[in-house]
């Protein structure tokens, strides 16, 4: 096993426990953190691939994500915002009004 | 060997403030479990030659946006977690979900064990320095910098209209 | 020229155009004056054309109009034929067709759509004239068509009752029947003959003569057919006393003087095609007979006085038939002529006799013969006049019908025992039934109030009477026997021999006629003979026609509306209703089980996206 291998795998690890608190929590917040967590381990697999082959192409383009990231999470949590000032909860169960 | 034994540890060490994330009941206790995890991951990045990167993650990522994410949280007084009842129409979705998960993992395990990594040899060290990496984002990228700095700008223009409290 | 021979045509049209624009705006008189002076016009037209054929000792006058159908082989035009024979059905339209037009000014008085009466008089008129001056079959067949047409508003025109409306929808199917016989026979003479006109086809026929006997006989069989419809004879004959629905002097016009005489015109005019068919004539023959016989029986024990006149015309046109039938044209011809006669005025003076009965005293069927008696004080004239018309009916010397029913009776005689007898029975029947009629209606008490208080027609009425009655008394002259007028004026076109007159067959016949009237005499003076007998079997079976109706209605109308409620109840709603909307079901069920994976959640959106990501992974590491 190299520690390329290794890292990705942690990666994915990291991927998978962000994604069972999408699909998990019912908090908006939450799935929001969780969220994070699964960007930060898309970065994590970047920068070892970027060690790994000596380019820093895979460096900028974390620096990318993370600005995105930055970005996201200003809009998003303004929409948590606003919608708790109607519904005075951040369960998104409550957002089921798409259903068909 | 050294190396093993360092990323060993700080694998342990994420996998592990992941998992506090997962399961806590308070949000606030949550949100610094992932600003644990950030910090753990800065110190990865550093042990896999990016420097630049470990300054960039722990000064936005745990500095600006787990605060930010903490202000809302105590805005909202959401550090208190209710378990409440699943409406009906989601009673299969904790198996369902813990199955795929497990399921990923095992892919992941499967990928791990069973896959030859590539047999090139490994290059030498590049050097990336802040200054190598902003020579790379001002020479060959700087086309996605500029975007990128306009969406930043519509994202502040959208989070300032998206709270204001209409008259 | 043209005008002169279109002219006919012309100017029932034009009044037809006059009444159907400007008819709803003008008074009773003036429209139906209209109509009249059309046909009256027509009728001096028709004159002229005879003169001058007359003149030019039967050598046709030929129009042709304007080219209709040019078709690769087919070549039809708008084209009229005047020669003898037209001539003479000319007259016979336009003459009885006139003084019923006058009739009908004072039979229709006060209803409310009197105007388009007239309209659909007129049209009559000249699609009947279209009929007999057509050149080619196919013109010809176009007359055929627009009188049925005719036929049917007429018959239908009070239609707010239903029952005229099916009578006149029955009228119009039954010979729709007859009509794809027609039709068929007319594709077939264009196959043999690669034309449809008339001139044409029959010189083809001489030069080729007997090398077509064999589809002579299919073609003539098919034209019979549409003649049976057009002439009600058996099988299609159950239109005709259903027709009696319509107004009298339709029934007079069309249902005794013309239309249904079109066959026995058209059997005529393709005579020769006839003479080559030998099995095709017997046949005709023996249809018309037996036609003749079974209706001249059901006329024995109807209770409407226009049922009474219905059958015997049908049974008269079986007469007519049969004549045809043995090849004696003139004889049909000739007998056609005095029907037309006789029986429009025995149909005027019913006519009368229904407009007397309609008075608001009781409330009797005014057509009821049970419910009539004594009106022969009440109303002379039209006594007077129906009387000669049924005795010309039954055949007493010296009126008109004795001398066209001997010919027939002679014909018969002559050629074929079987016919003779039987129309010799037919003739005992009609002189019975015209007996029984005339004591039933005119003579003995009056058996209800509308009788008792029956009044004589106004001379709008009675005129045409006179006149038809004058023509009943002297027609008898047009062809007396052993080679009469008429049998001199068809020699261009028929091409008969003349037989020599049978003393001893007239007399027997006048002896048999005297002594049926005689009989009726005595067994109806009491009139409850005439209620009680058509309660027993034979009454009822005769009443019915011999049930045929009845016979009609539990094969063919039954197979028909079983095959109907198959279609409509099984096909199409059953099976391609149902499957329609099982489709439409369908797609509805399928939505609904689909809709379930809308829930609404974001959470059921982001376990299926988890889902989708891992199945592409795993088809990524694994299967590649």
């Amino acid at each position: 096993m190299e520690p390329t291998s290794f890292v990705v795998f942690l990666s994915s690890v990291l991927f998978v426990i962000g994604a069972l608190g999408v699909l998990l929590r019912r908090n908006a917040l939450m799935i929001f953190m969780s969220i994070e967590l699964m960007l930060n381990a898309a970065n994590l697999a970047f920068v070892a691939f970027a060690q790994r082959w000596a380019q820093l192409a895979g460096q900028v383009f974390v620096f990318f994500v993370m600005t995105v990231a930055a970005a996201e999470v200003a809009v998003g949590l303004a929409l948590i915002v606003t919608i708790f000032r109607t519904k005075r909860s951040t369960s998104v169960d409550e957002l089921a009004q798409l259903r068909g | 060997m050294t190396d093993w034994i360092v990323l060993g540890l700080l694998g342990v060490l994420s996998v592990a403030s992941a998992l506090g994330l997962l399961l806590s009941r308070n949000a606030i206790y949550a949100a610094l479990f992932l600003v644990l995890n950030f910090v753990i991951g800065a110190v990865i990045y550093l042990v896999l030659n990016a420097p630049f990167l470990a300054v960039v993650q722990i000064s936005v990522y745990a500095g600006a946006i787990m605060v930010l994410f903490i202000f809302v949280i105590m805005l909202l007084g959401a550090e208190r977690l209710t378990p409440a009842e699943n409406p009906p129409g989601l009673n299969y979705q904790r198996p369902l979900a813990l199955i795929l998960g497990v399921l990923a993992l095992g892919l992941a395990a499967y990928v791990l064990l069973t896959r030859q990594a590539s047999a090139a040899p490994v290059a030498q060290s590049v050097d990336a320095s802040p200054t190598a990496v902003g020579l790379q984002l001002f020479r060959n990228y700087v086309f996605p910098f500029e975007v990128v700095a306009l969406l930043l700008l519509a994202a502040m223009v959208g989070a300032v209209v998206l709270t204001r409290k209409t008259e | 020229m043209t005008l002169l021979i279109v002219s006919p045509i012309l100017f029932p049209l034009l009044g037809m155009l006059i009444n159907a624009l400007f008819g709803q705006r003008m008074r009773e008189r003036v429209v139906g004056w209209v109509a009249s002076f059309a046909v009256i016009a027509a009728f001096a037209a028709s004159v002229v054309l005879f003169v001058q054929l007359s003149q030019s000792h039967g050598e046709p006058l030929r129009l042709t109009l304007a080219p209709w159908i040019t078709a690769g082989a087919l070549n039809v035009a708008w084209g009229f034929l005047v020669d003898p024979l037209s001539a003479v059905m000319m007259l016979i339209v336009t003459g009885v067709g006139a003084l019923i037009h006058i009739y009908s000014i004072g039979y229709m008085h006060g209803d409310p759509r009197f105007a388009r009466y007239f309209v659909y008089l007129n049209l009559f008129v000249a699609a009947m004239l279209v009929l007999v001056m057509a050149d080619n079959f196919l013109v010809l067949f176009v007359g055929w068509e627009l009188v049925g047409l005719c036929s049917y508003l007429l018959i239908g025109f009070w239609f707010q009752d239903v029952k005229n409306a099916a009578a006149g929808r029955k009228a119009f199917v039954v010979n729709r029947i007859g009509d794809v016989g027609f039709v068929l026979g007319m594709l077939l003479i264009f196959a043999t003959f690669g034309t449809l006109d008339f001139e044409t086809v029959f010189a083809q026929v001489k030069v080729r003569g007997e090398s077509l006997a064999a589809v002579a006989s299919l073609i003539t069989l098919l034209l019979f057919i549409g003649a049976t419809g057009k002439s009600a004879q058996i099988p299609l004959f159950v239109w005709l006393p259903d027709a009696m629905a319509g107004p009298t002097p339709v029934s007079a016009l069309i249902h005794a003087a013309t239309m249904v005489t079109a066959g026995v015109y058209m059997m005529s005019r393709a005579h020769v095609l006839f003479e080559l068919a030998p099995t095709t004539q017997a046949l005709i023959a023996l249809v018309g007979t037996i036609t003749a016989l079974v209706a001249g029986s059901s006329a024995l024990r109807q209770v409407d006085i226009k049922k009474v006149l219905a059958y015997s015309t049908v049974s008269q046109l079986g007469f007519m038939v049969a004549a045809a039938g043995l090849g004696a044209y003139v004889a049909a011809l000739f007998h056609l002529l005095t029907h037309a006669f006789f029986k429009a005025l025995l149909f005027l003076g019913a006519g009368s006799v229904i407009h007397a009965m309609h008075a608001a005293h009781g409330d009797v069927d005014p057509q009821d013969m049970r419910a009539m008696g004594g009106l022969a004080k009440r109303m002379p004239f039209t006594f007077l006049t129906f009387v000669i018309g049924g005795l010309a009916l039954a055949g007493l010397p010296p009126l008109a019908g004795f001398f066209s029913k001997d010919e027939v009776l002679l014909a018969a005689f002559a050629d074929n025992p079987l016919v003779f007898v039987l129309l010799g029975i037919t003739a005992a029947f009609t002189a019975l039934y015209v007996g029984r009629q005339i004591v039933l209606v005119f003579l003995g008490e009056p058996r209800s109030a509308n009788a008792a208080h029956a009044h004589e027609s106004p001379a709008i009425m009675t005129m045409p009477l006179a006149v038809l009655a004058l023509l009943t008394l002297a027609g008898g002259a047009i062809n007396l026997p052993g080679g009469g007028w008429l049998h001199h004026w068809l020699e261009p076109v028929l091409h008969e021999a003349a037989k020599p007159l049978n003393v001893g067959l007239a007399l027997v016949f006048t002896l048999i006629a005297l002594g049926a009237l005689a009989l009726a005499w005595v067994w109806y003076r009491d009139a409850q003979r005439a209620r009680l007998e058509v309660e027993s079997a034979l009454g009822r079976f005769l009443l019915s026609a011999w049930h045929i109706d009845a016979v009609y209605h539990a094969t063919v109308l039954r197979a028909f509306y079983t095959l109907s409620t198959i279609c409509s109840q099984l096909i199409d709603i059953g099976l391609i209703d149902a499957a329609v909307n099982a489709v439409g079901r369908s797609a509805r069920a399928a939505a609904d089980q689909l809709r379930a994976a809308q829930s609404g959640f974001v959470r059921n959106y982001g376990l299926l996206m988890f889902l989708g990501v891992i199945v592409l992974v795993v088809y990524f590491v694994v299967v590649r």
